[in-house]
């Protein structure tokens, strides 16, 4: 066989804060030939990164690689000193960190960068890795590959960037590539580009990669063999078929249940007849503006008592926004927010003690929402203190109540946030936000920094929460399954517009607006060949004129697939109500949007 | 591949009612980083600085009583006498005991010192949160203020301040409080400012909090490190400031000294070498370096807890 990477009893120990060593790597044996993918997959803390940097003879400060050997070719990595270690390290073995952005030199030109490690190993001139470079960004389909090399970092998108630092890695040829969650700081339309990109390259130059991912949906489209992590320990290694279809081991199918979340049928709350009086929160051509940008336009949105509303759309589109408008933490300019038909101020200073306690704000990190130098305890008891008035002893019991509400052991109240796992923190997070008693939770994010199977537990317990304390949800996510799967209604966001809202069953089949399609056919997938099925972000779009008219043109126009010169460009959007009862923003009917797969023009163009 | 790691509990993920209960364990299986708490070692250099400022501390506040003469008791017939078991540091230019006017100057130093640095970093502290909490031009108001203070050196500050209104002991400590206040409300409206932007702060927010509260029990508690070290920073220059004032003749006046007059009314003996000069500077040295070893073990800790 044709072996380029051979693994055998890898360990890693990491060094505690007592001094002592702690193994976090116990013995992987793996091995990849010439033009394989293989994935590491785990969640936070599997070792998969660790793993994947000591491929490159590295460990993280504070570890250690202990023992076993990692041969590339016929070098034996762990036993090379320093000196060989570079030369090895973006020659032989390269390295696509996750977030780009960080990993670029903000000072200088892209094309600098992408061939500095060609110059430094002295593989080429700098003429010729000038070219190979191009080469590169042609194959990884980024836009106007000859002259995107002299731009800085901040001129080109994240995903560009991201496929910028693929041709970084690239550039020396080098014998074994390793991308480390290299999509998972990406919005997925933004996603699926990127690994489009990546499989075409990976293919077309027959690289032989490691993938680490914790997303086994963006695994199955890239690897040929996928390796899974649990604590340090290799409880898998598979073809990719072979994972999906028939799963030997018992994490492996708990990995696969957790990622397609299941819809709650119990999660629809009381329906029709009652809606006016069941009305909670009701928000009015909501308007908000940084300086004179306006960032969120003419939001309309109700969230009923005991329903949960979903705000979907990715970063940058103002879901948060709208939801620290309602909280009071950004003033609108324009628009208003009611509440059981009672008006709240836009700012904190014009709120009344219960009306702050009637909505309650969950943020997406815990790490950063809960003050490191409180107790648990302080923590839960401040808004028991605040908003009910309880002494100390009656908060004392109550604090247990809601840590035991949540489904942890009273024994954290002394304890620190530092000193609780992510998940853990998070059910502090919506505890204190329970304390309060309210009647509507805006939950910002809540399981997007969790592992998949922490995510999907929070998730459960949100909805139990609901059926218990008949709490409404204003629920914030760019992850349309989960949406999809936990809330009543969903509202699309996209630039700050509302370009859809509907019923929660209506996100299951067209017609929807454009920009809904194009985020449903970018959801990765548990298939092999998604990627080369799906539609989304595929082809050229339809040629426009720039605009010339001052309307308030449709805010998807950039990138909708399926606009139309003269109108799109030229009139602002109407809402159109589709047979379905959903509410969109785009100048197509139904009937067009339903055959939504014909109007998208070159279709059968591959990316 | 292991089968032996195959969890127990695990098969009845297989079953959709069984798969909440399965999460939930998953979620108690998950480790916290770390548990038990360890008191990270202080560096011997700290633990150094910590025995000698503690034994001035104790000196400021038992010293005049532990002094074997008057502070102001002629005891000896020769001045500038020499290290002796009788006079342990020598005498001085009237012929007193150095020791016991060491024993007796150190309250005025340290107290004064202490008390003018504890009213600077309060008062800078509270303006800093203030500023940080309130922004737009309560903020703009006092910081413009306060650099307006920061423009005027200390030294000539104190020396106008002197000049004014006479040499007092609550003069010297209202003078060093409020030439010191601007560095420190400096640092704390810099350190509040990164702190108020924290999402735990956005919270007390939308819960509703008043300023206080954010101020003092949110923000006040994650900025105590940085201002910590400050405030032995800032109590250095003012022993600094105060010993120069002094050795200036304008700072505490004769009969009383403290180590600061002690350096000047003596420095005849320098040329000879007197313990009376010598003795009462290296008092001062001491007393700074063991403020700095503190200072510089608290910036090492801080360092190691972010790297862990």
């Amino acid at each position: 066989m044709n072996e380029i990477v051979k693994v055998s009893g890898l360990r890693v120990a990491a060094r505690n804060e007592a001094g002592v060593d702690v193994p976090i790597v116990h013995g992987a044996d793996f091995s990849l030939n010439k033009g394989e993918v293989l994935a590491l997959i785990g969640e936070s803390g599997s070792g998969k990164t660790t793993i994947a940097l000591a491929l490159m003879g590295y460990a993280r400060a504070g570890c250690r690689i202990v023992g076993g050997s990692v041969r590339i070719g016929d070098v034996e990595v762990l036993e090379q000193p320093d000196s060989e270690l570079a030369k090895l390290r973006g020659r032989t073995v390269a390295y696509i960190a996750q977030s780009a952005a960080a990993a670029f030199n903000p000072a200088k030109t892209i094309m600098q960068q992408v061939i500095e490690s060609a110059l430094i190993h002295g593989v080429m001139s700098r003429r010729a890795a000038q070219a190979k470079a191009v080469e590169l960004f042609r194959a990884l389909a980024l836009p106007d590959p000859e002259h995107i090399g002299a731009r800085y970092p901040h001129q080109v998108s994240g995903g560009q960037l991201q496929r910028l630092m693929a041709a970084m890695a690239l550039i020396t040829e080098p014998a074994l590539v390793i991308l480390d969650e290299p999509t998972t700081a990406l919005d997925v339309t933004t996603q699926i580009e990127v690994l489009r990109a990546f499989k075409k390259v990976v293919r077309d130059l027959d690289t032989t990669a490691v993938y680490v991912s914790h997303d086994l949906a963006v695994v199955a489209q890239m690897a040929d063999r996928i390796v899974v992590l649990r604590n340090g320990e290799i409880q898998e290694n598979s073809r990719t078929e072979q994972i999906l279809e028939e799963p030997a081991h018992p994490y492996t199918r708990s990995l696969l249940a957790a990622m397609k979340p299941a819809a709650r049928q119990d999660a629809t709350g009381q329906k029709g007849g009652r809606v006016e009086e069941d009305l909670l929160l009701d928000v009015r051509g909501l308007e908000i503006c940084y300086g004179s940008k306006r960032v969120v336009q003419d939001i309309d949105l109700q969230v009923r008592r005991g329903a949960t509303v979903g705000i979907i759309g990715e970063s940058g589109s103002g879901k948060t926004t709208v939801a620290r408008a309602i909280a009071g933490l950004v003033a609108p300019s324009a628009g208003q927010v009611l509440l059981d038909g009672q008006r709240l101020s836009g700012t904190l200073a014009g709120r009344t003690r219960e009306q702050f306690r009637r909505v309650q704000y969950v943020f997406q990190n815990a790490d950063t929402a809960l003050n490191p130098q409180h107790s648990i305890e302080e923590i839960l008891a401040r808004p028991l203190r605040f908003y009910h008035g309880m002494r100390s002893a009656q908060r004392r019991r109550r604090v247990a109540e809601l840590l035991e509400l949540v489904q942890l052991p009273a024994s954290l109240a002394k304890r620190r946030p530092s000193e609780l796992s992510g998940g853990q923190k998070q059910r502090i997070n919506l505890a204190r936000a329970l304390a309060a008693e309210p009647d509507l939770i805006l939950c910002d994010e809540v399981t997007s920094a969790l592992d998949t199977v922490v995510g999907a537990a929070i998730l459960e317990l949100m909805a139990d929460l609901r059926r218990e304390l008949n709490v409404s949800y204003l629920f914030i996510s760019h992850d349309i399954s989960t949406v999809r799967a936990i809330c009543d209604e969903v509202v699309v966001m996209y630039s700050g517009a509302k370009v859809e809202q509907g019923n929660r069953s209506t996100f299951q089949a067209p017609p929807y607006h454009p920009y809904t399609h194009l985020l449903i056919d970018s959801v990765p997938e548990m298939y092999q060949g998604w990627l080369e099925e799906t539609r989304a972000g595929r082809g050229a779009l339809p040629q426009i004129v720039a605009s010339t008219t001052s309307a308030q043109l449709c805010p998807f126009l950039a990138r909708c697939p399926v606009r139309i010169d003269g109108k799109c460009n030229k009139v602002s959007p109407p809402r159109v109500r589709l047979d379905k009862g959903n509410e969109i923003l785009c100048h197509h009917s139904d009937s067009e949007l339903r055959h939504f797969d014909e109007l998208v023009p070159a279709m059968a163009v591959s990316g | 591949m292991n089968p032996n790691t195959i969890p127990t509990d695990s098969p009845k993920l297989s079953t959709p009612g069984a798969r909440a209960d399965a999460v939930v364990d998953a979620v108690f299986d998950e480790k916290p980083p770390s548990v038990a708490r360890r008191r990270p070692k202080r560096p011997v250099s700290g633990a150094l600085g910590l025995l000698v400022v503690g034994f001035w501390l104790l000196m400021a506040l038992v010293g005049p009583w532990l002094a074997p003469h008057g502070a102001n008791a002629l005891v000896a017939d020769d001045v500038f006498g020499p290290l002796s078991l009788q006079f342990p540091l020598g005498t001085d230019f009237l012929g007193r005991d150095i020791l016991s006017r060491l024993l007796h100057g150190a309250p005025y130093t340290l107290g004064v010192a202490m008390a003018a640095t504890v009213l600077a970093c309060l008062f800078g502290v509270v303006l800093g949160l203030v500023a940080a909490a309130s922004g737009g031009w309560l903020d703009a108001a006092i910081s413009r203020t306060q650099d307006a203070l920061i423009a005027i050196p200390n030294k000539i500050f104190a020396l106008i301040m002197v000049a004014s209104f006479g040499s007092s002991v609550p003069l010297l400590l209202v003078m060093a409080a409020f030439a010191y206040m601007p560095g420190s409300y400096r640092i704390a409206r810099a350190v509040a400012v990164n702190v108020m932007t924290m999402d735990f702060v956005q919270v007390a927010r939308a819960r509703g909090e008043a300023m206080p509260y954010i101020m003092f029990i949110e923000v006040l508690p994650n900025m105590l490190r940085p201002v910590l070290t400050d405030f032995g920073l800032r109590f250095v220059y003012v022993v600094l400031l105060l010993s120069a004032m002094s050795f200036l003749g304008l700072g505490v006046q004769p009969p009383d000294a403290d180590w600061g007059s002690l350096v000047r009314e003596n420095i005849q003996g320098l040329g000879e070498g007197a313990p009376a000069v010598l003795a009462p500077a290296v008092a001062i040295a001491t007393l700074t370096i063991g403020v700095n070893l503190i200072i510089d073990s608290f910036g090492g800790r801080a360092k190691r807890e972010m790297e862990n």
